[in-house]
């Protein structure tokens, strides 16, 4: 079969597994009862299957279509009754289709005369074809010229229902306009039924497109006004109230009260933002310099009040400026779906979406940043988790793979999960690769856990080996490095023929972090506080050695601890009596990859925003940045991640100090 | 370079008419939009010697695209074709009457499809 057949027959599918829904749809309405919307598109289904089999020349499939189309579209015009009789009959008869589906994609296309003269009997059994009464003199020619034939039938029995017709007038912006008009269309879909959506640019400016909305509703004029936040004009049907006479109302203000606003203008403002806040720093230390020289005076107290003032406003401006660049992670699981509906299809392995948490805000750039990650996950999970749907059904799994994406907020964090039911991560393969590569030696004591860990080794795994065969592994070390640039990170959990899980945590925003400030020798550290779990302070003697490897027994869990310096100068403590010195252990990471950082003392908390490097020292391993804390002073921001993949690298020996 | 724009919901439909059009020549290049909506969004970002529509279409169907397209004085010179089925007979009039160029009805052969194609450029 080839590829374009094949995607007909996916699609296919598709079209009748909506028909099915839409069907128990209407077996099962919901308390607004039969809404034309599931009718129409049920009649939309069957309708563009339809054009497709026509188009791939399967006459028999076509002609069935065409046959319940026809049903259908009686239906929808009011011509046929919904009733139970009527919803039985297509359900067999989409049962039908499928099985000719099903001959179709083995090569065969059925006779389907006999089905057809079935129709055509309940056809004629059922229909109760009514004289249309003419439109013209009730509404506006100019009006139903632009209309479909459906939707000008629809405005008919809406007229006959007694209810009245309504236009609105939005004027929109271009780029997004969809997500306010879908806002817009929900309203009244609740009020009534939408007829149609009219795109015009008739006297709208550049960058914005006009819609005429033209609904029907039994509901007055004024709460509808009240319902939509916005006035209808009433153009036909009863209550010739006062509204009735009016012109539809034809402002050109828009419905919606949103601006869009590029991205680099809201980091400009952070940016600004981040500039007061070293001036307020600047202010502190006059208003701590002038109580020294002045006492407790009046004049120190009013220095003191307005930088308190300041402080609190200058927070409540960084707080509004990153609630503006929040957006919900929804956008971009709609992206991944897209991707994961068509890749999927095209290597022939159905896979059904999931998807949590869709709600679930993060700041804009972040979540750019994590598009092609995800991405990268998804497809790899496509590519090698999800079997064939052959090898699936040995293994008595469902055919069809499922991915489900999920996002939740913890703390000052995201975390987005990625989860798929396929054959998991082969982690004897990765050992066998590991021994190749010489990472670890036939003695090695190491656990599955870390074995997985190393797919995100940059160069561990090459196409012919771990991808073919376990699945995983190409380009990880990329996905782990982006996660990590912002300052996040990455976790997997799998089991054999399960599942396989990547968790990202992800900070929610970025532009300005809480930071703990340490000190170590003369030097002064910031770390970021997302990435501690906590602090504390140590006696004397408190550390043990293993094997030359410090310890520090935290309620009954062995912590590896380094020394901060030890990371950017191996040897600068090559005395033990330099690590009696540190009297504090900052602690980082979760559950076996917590590890403890030696420093000699906590300045405090503080807030900075991160500056790169700069181009020269961008290959620079371990630093996240830098920030400029008040009087010029400029202090490196440690990369907590790194540093502690590092101390868990070398407390278990397997790189060379 | 001619470009194209094909609205259709129906995902292989719009492949194979891409591929269809494609068989011209180089100098044909499709762009695609699955929904009315975002036929409107990329129609500013191009431009566009053809644009070929499906009537029934989730958000805005063919009609409502044709009326917008031929009432912006930025786009009424783009020829449009309509291809539908032979139900939409009523919806092709209608197109027709407001400004549609030519329509061709699914199912159709390859050629024809390219024939209509070159005779709407032609004109």
């Amino acid at each position: 079969m080839n590829s374009s057949k094949k995607e007909f027959i996916s699609e296919a599918e598709e079209l009748l597994e909506e028909a099915r829904e839409h069907l128990l749809e209407l077996q099962e309405p919901a308390e607004t009862g039969v809404t034309p919307d599931t009718v129409n598109a049920l009649f939309r289904s069957i309708h563009t299957l339809k054009g497709i089999s026509g188009l791939f020349g399967l006459e028999g499939l076509k002609d069935l279509s065409h046959a319940i189309e026809e049903i259908l579209d009686s239906l929808r015009l009011g011509n046929i009754e919904v009733t139970d009789d009527v919803i039985s009959f297509l359900f067999k008869n989409i049962d039908i289709l499928r099985e000719l589906l099903k001959n179709a994609g083995q090569g065969n296309d059925l006779d389907v005369t006999p089905y057809l003269e079935d129709i055509e009997v309940f056809g004629r059994k059922t229909s109760n074809r009514q004289k249309q009464e003419s439109l013209s003199g009730i509404i506006d020619e100019a009006i139903i010229s632009v209309l479909s034939n459906y939707e000008e039938q629809r405005l008919r029995a809406n007229i006959k229902n007694n209810r009245a017709i309504f236009i609105i007038n939005a004027v929109l912006s271009l780029a997004d306009f969809d997500k306010s008009l879908s806002e817009l269309t929900e309203k009244i879909k609740k009020e009534g039924e939408l007829i149609s959506t009219l795109p015009t640019a008739e006297d709208i400016p550049p960058d914005s497109i006009g819609f005429k909305l033209l609904f029907a509703s039994g509901k007055n004029p004024d709460s509808l006004k009240a319902a939509l936040g916005v006035a209808p004009g009433q153009i036909a049907g009863r209550r010739p109230e006062k509204a009735s006479a009016q012109k539809p109302q034809s402002s050109l203000k828009s419905i919606s009260t949103t601006v869009r606003v590029d991205i680099e203008k809201l980091d400009g403002i952070l940016n600004t933002i981040g500039e007061l806040t070293l001036t307020r720093g600047a202010i502190k230390r006059i208003e701590r310099e002038l109580a020294g020289i002045y006492g407790h005076s009046e004049l120190v107290f009013d220095i003191h009040r307005a930088s308190r003032n300041l402080e609190r406003r200058l927070s409540e401006l960084q707080q509004q400026v990153l609630e503006i660049r929040m957006v919900p992670i929804g956008q971009i699981f709609s992206r991944l779906a897209q991707i994961v509906k068509r890749y999927s299809r095209e290597i022939g392995k159905p896979v059904n979406l999931t998807v949590f948490g869709e709600e679930t805000e993060l700041d804009k750039f972040i979540a750019e940043e994590i598009v092609d990650p995800l991405m990268h996950i998804v497809r790899n999970a496509i590519d090698h988790g999800i079997e064939s749907p052959e090898e699936r059904k040995r293994k008595g799994k469902p055919e069809k793979g499922t991915i489900m994406l999920k996002a939740f907020q913890r703390g000052n964090n995201v975390i987005v999960e990625t989860e798929d039911d396929g054959r998991g991560i082969d982690t004897e393969m990765i050992r066998k690769k590991a021994l190749e590569k010489g990472i670890i030696t036939a003695g090695t004591e190491i656990d599955d856990t870390e074995l997985i860990g190393f797919i995100f080794r940059a160069g561990f795994s090459t196409k012919e080996t771990v991808t073919e065969v376990s699945g995983r592994g190409v380009g990880m070390d990329v996905v782990k490095d982006r996660i990590s640039s912002i300052h996040g990170f990455v976790d997997v959990r799998t089991e054999k023929n399960i599942y396989t899980r990547f968790s990202l945590t992800i900070p929610i925003t970025l532009a300005i972090i809480k930071s703990l400030l340490v000190r170590v020798g003369i030097n002064t550290f910031a770390l970021p506080l997302s990435s501690i779990s906590e602090t504390l302070i140590i006696g004397r003697d408190a550390l043990q050695s293993i094997e030359g490897k410090k310890v520090y027994n935290l309620r009954g869990d062995l912590l590896p601890v380094m020394q901060v310096s030890d990371f950017f100068e191996p040897g600068s403590h090559t005395h033990e009596s330099d690590y009696h010195e540190s009297r504090y252990i900052v602690v980082s990471g979760y559950g076996e990859r917590r590890v403890g950082l030696l420093v000699d003392e906590l300045i405090g908390g503080q807030e900075i925003v991160i500056r790169s490097l700069g181009r020269y020292f961008e290959g620079l391993k371990g630093f996240a940045g830098v920030t400029e804390i008040g009087r010029h002073n400029v202090i490196l921001v440690i990369d907590v991640e790194t540093l502690t993949e590092e101390i868990l690298l070398r407390h278990k020996g397997l790189v060379h100090v | 370079m001619k470009n194209i724009l094909v609205v259709e919901d129906s995902e292989s439909t719009r492949s194979m008419m891409k591929t269809i059009i494609e068989d011209l020549g180089e100098e044909y290049h499709v762009f695609e939009a699955g929904t009315g909506f975002e036929a409107l969004k990329i129609l500013p970002a191009e431009d566009f010697s053809l644009i070929i529509t499906d009537i029934n279409m989730p958000d805005i169907n063919g009609i409502e695209l044709i009326n917008f397209v031929k009432t912006t004085p930025q786009y009424k010179d783009i020829p449009m074709i309509i291809v539908s089925t032979e139900r939409s007979e009523e919806d092709k009039k209608r197109g027709l009457a407001l400004g549609a160029e030519a329509y061709i009805t699914k199912p159709f052969r390859p050629e024809d499809f390219q024939e209509k194609i070159r005779l709407v450029l032609s004109s």
